[in-house]
């Protein structure tokens, strides 16, 4: 009930728009969103077809619950094969365009095929059409947003839209939405671009409805309650709590993983966001919500009007997106950088111009080591120092590769083609072409596995292995539990709810809010067995892409090269103890593919 | 006791679970383009307001109306449109300084804030305590208590 029932085919070659009912047997056997897009992506494209090309197929699929008042319901994401990678792609997103665009009637938008020229989608009720994007091409996302609600007259408009990276091939683009939410990863926005479509432009005002109302909102109450009880800690500090851990750990890589632990961490942390300094500037105004979210832990900050990155360009004197964890680890550690106000800059540069902070951040990481070793020079650079800790160097370099001038066309190439480039891969740390987050698996064993099993390459955000891996530090019982976290992430990111209530709620939570919610019957064991199905078929799709086991690996300098300090000094990740252990209990042979009784089991055959 | 909507943006964090239940309470359905209460962001999410109407004592609604479609709750001290009166001409729309009646489509009527009968459901929905239903004539007293404990603090320093 909770579905609207239809999705909308647009095909930019022949500029068709067509409403299709949803397919409800896909959606009962995966759930929504991750899910539901990887589903529909299978059926309607080649895993071989070229990323960049016309038979691409991009998906923004909404959740079951996307749209409702369960809390953190305005998750959307976006399936596609991604071009860091050749692997699919899937990246998910808050703010308010997913929950916009149930309410305008679609669960799910499958765009198929390339424009001649860029255009962009709007969706204003009943009136679907694709419109000329001449006049916002080469504009940034902030300036395609207002361009597009004043051309409206519609300031009620949601918008997704990729900005100057996208439409210039940086192979990490974003999609961004709402000004400063991201579905960041794995390239989307790249796609997006390569299509000539520049933006997703929504307003929807039909309703969502549940099919068991009451059960609903006593359900849905208790959850927000319990989540309450559980993500104080998120709401204060954000997601950048977790720095002061990994320092403590020793897992907080450095200086393109050649350390584990960062000097300077305490001047961008949480705390950091929150201290005055002695000119009376706080970093953090004030935290903030997505869509339907109770706990709230986006951060709206601001950078001293002082500051060199700014003092002469007001048009950045105003609040926007602050640091979250993995933007806090991109624009510090890893690139040796403990400026606040810098890192916040280069914050603003993603969202504006539409790139992964993860993905720029690790290969300015590469690219700083290759110019420490003398590999590329100030006449590579554009005359900029490329020296880890130079906060400079850092901002400098994430506006240029925002707009693809100078040395931003190589960072745009991502660290994997770029250390190729030079004759140094081994410097790209990446598993399948995409870059690490900030959790170093020397200190976190079970990261590792996730990362070297990752579908969309190398991330944090497809299992859960913090505990286990907190509480010892060997490859013994890691596979397990990244197995079982994986299936359950992938349900967790098909149901329209943001995976950070993960600490508050469980499968048997879950399950109760989306079965008073639509239909479908659901149970904690039909979750889980979805979220394998889910991943398998992923994995399938990456098969038939023509990856291999060969691609399940991590960069030699996180299976050589021991941690020099923190709790892990000393060690390895244990990769290859842990592999083979996981493809016996995902039901995978030696190669790493599904068996026929592993696919029966799942009904993949 | 006349109550009022107190809405406090500097708690607000523009989650919109004010708007779902709003229409979920008068339309049985999430929908926020339906619902009575909006959340408005301003520089990039900085702050968010929520906004919805302050049942005027004298309303320009109520008096612009030319169908007597709205009348007032002497208990609550809303005014409640009748939707059998209603005739959707919108003179209450233009009437209205705040902009806090609105025209809808669907139903070819207006609505606006009823207080839900004495219980807003947009008050129990705010998971940050930036709506509340409280005395209208005390509704100053937290602003005016902050602003004295400053003043207090300016003059020690």
């Amino acid at each position: 009930m909770s579905w609207q029932g239809k999705i909308l085919r647009v095909n930019l070659t022949s500029g068709e728009i067509t409403p299709e009912p949803l397919n409800m047997e896909w959606a009962s056997d995966y759930i929504g969103e991750r899910g539901l897009g990887t589903k529909y992506l299978w059926e309607n494209m080649d895993p071989k077809a070229d990323s960049m090309g016309p038979d691409n197929v991009l998906i923004f699929a909404t959740g079951p619950l996307t749209g409702t008042s369960a809390s953190t319901s305005g998750r959307y994401a976006v399936i596609t094969k991604g071009p860091l990678t050749g692997a699919i792609a899937c990246s998910n997103s808050g703010g308010k365009f997913g929950a916009e665009l149930k309410y305008a009637g679609f669960d799910l938008l499958l765009v198929e095929g390339r424009s001649e020229k860029p255009v962009y989608l709007l969706i204003e009720g009943d009136e679907i059409s694709l419109a000329s994007a001449d006049k916002i091409w080469g504009k940034t996302v902030w300036e395609t947003d207002e361009w597009i609600k004043k051309q409206h007259h519609n300031p009620m408009l949601k918008i997704a839209t990729i900005g100057i990276a996208g439409e210039r091939g940086v192979r990490y683009a974003a999609v961004v939405n709402d000004l400063h939410r991201a579905a960041g990863r794995s390239g989307v926005g790249t796609v997006m671009g390569a299509k000539n479509l520049k933006a997703i432009a929504v307003r929807g005002t039909g309703g969502v409805r549940v099919k068991d109302p009451q059960r609903f909102m006593q359900v849905t109450d208790e959850m927000k309650n319990l989540l309450a009880k559980e993500t104080g800690g998120l709401t204060k500090y954000g997601t950048n709590a977790m720095m002061d851990t990994m320092q403590e750990f020793g897992g907080l890589p450095t200086n393109n993983f050649q350390e584990v632990q960062f000097e300077g961490y305490d001047k961008i942390d949480a705390k950091a966001m929150l201290k005055t300094d002695d000119t009376g500037h706080t970093n953090l105004l004030t935290n903030k919500a997505c869509f339907g979210c109770t706990i709230a832990c986006g951060r709206i900050a601001h950078i001293r009007k002082d500051h060199f990155t700014i003092q002469n360009r007001k048009e950045y004197w105003h609040a926007s997106g602050g640091l979250e964890y993995e933007t806090a680890f991109a624009f510090g550690p890893v690139v040796g950088v403990d400026d606040i106000d810098a890192c916040t800059f280069a914050g603003y540069l993603m969202n504006e111009h539409g790139m992964d902070p993860i993905s720029f951040g690790v290969t300015l990481a590469a690219a700083m080591e290759l110019y420490e070793m003398g590999v590329i020079t100030t006449e590579d650079t554009d005359g900029v120092e490329l020296k880890f800790g130079n906060a400079e160097a850092l901002t400098v370099m994430a506006e240029k590769t925002g707009k693809q001038e100078g040395f931003g066309e190589i960072l745009g190439m991502g660290s994997k083609l770029m250390c190729e480039k030079y004759g140094h891969p081994e410097l790209s740390m990446t598993v399948k072409g995409q870059e690490f987050a900030g959790y170093d698996s020397r200190a976190l064993q079970g990261m590792g596995l996730g990362y070297a099993t990752g579908n969309r390459g190398a991330c944090h955000l497809k299992h859960d292995t913090f505990e286990v891996d907190m509480d010892d530090q060997t490859g013994e019982g890691k596979a397990e539990p990244c197995k079982t976290s994986q299936d359950w992430t992938a349900a967790v990111d098909s149901s329209g709810l943001c995976m950070f209530t993960m600490g508050a709620w469980g499968a048997p939570e879950f399950a109760a809010q989306l079965d008073a919610g639509c239909e479908g019957d659901w149970t904690a064991e039909r979750l889980m067995e979805s979220g394998e199905r889910i991943w398998n078929l992923e994995r399938m799709f990456n098969l038939a892409a023509g990856l291999t086991r060969a691609d399940d690996t991590l960069p030699e300098r996180l299976l050589k090269d021991p941690a020099p300090s923190g709790t892990a000094k000393g060690r390895v990740n244990e990769l290859d103890r842990m592999l083979p252990e996981y493809y016996d209990l995902r039901g995978w042979n030696e190669a790493g593919e599904p068996t026929e009784d592993t696919l029966g089991r799942l009904g993949l055959s | 006791m006349h109550r009022m909507l107190h809405m406090e943006p500097s708690l607000c964090t523009g989650c919109l679970q004010c708007e779902m239940a709003c229409s979920y309470e008068h339309e049985g359905e999430f929908n926020p383009a339906r619902s009575r209460i909006r959340v408005f962001e301003f520089e990039h999410g900085r702050t968010s307001v929520p906004y919805t109407c302050t049942q005027c004592v004298e309303a320009w609604c109520m008096k612009a109306c030319p169908t007597a479609a709205i009348s007032v709750n002497t208990e609550l001290g809303a005014k409640l449109v009748s939707p059998e009166a209603c005739v959707g001409c919108k003179a209450c729309v233009s009437a209205c300084p705040f902009g806090t009646i609105e025209f809808n489509p669907v139903s070819g009527k207006v609505d606006k804030c009823d207080l839900c009968g004495g219980d807003p459901k947009c008050v129990s929905a705010c998971p940050t305590d930036a709506i509340t239903y409280v005395d209208a004539g005390a509704s100053g007293v937290g602003r005016m208590q902050a602003s004295a404990q400053q003043a207090a603090q300016g003059g020690a320093s």
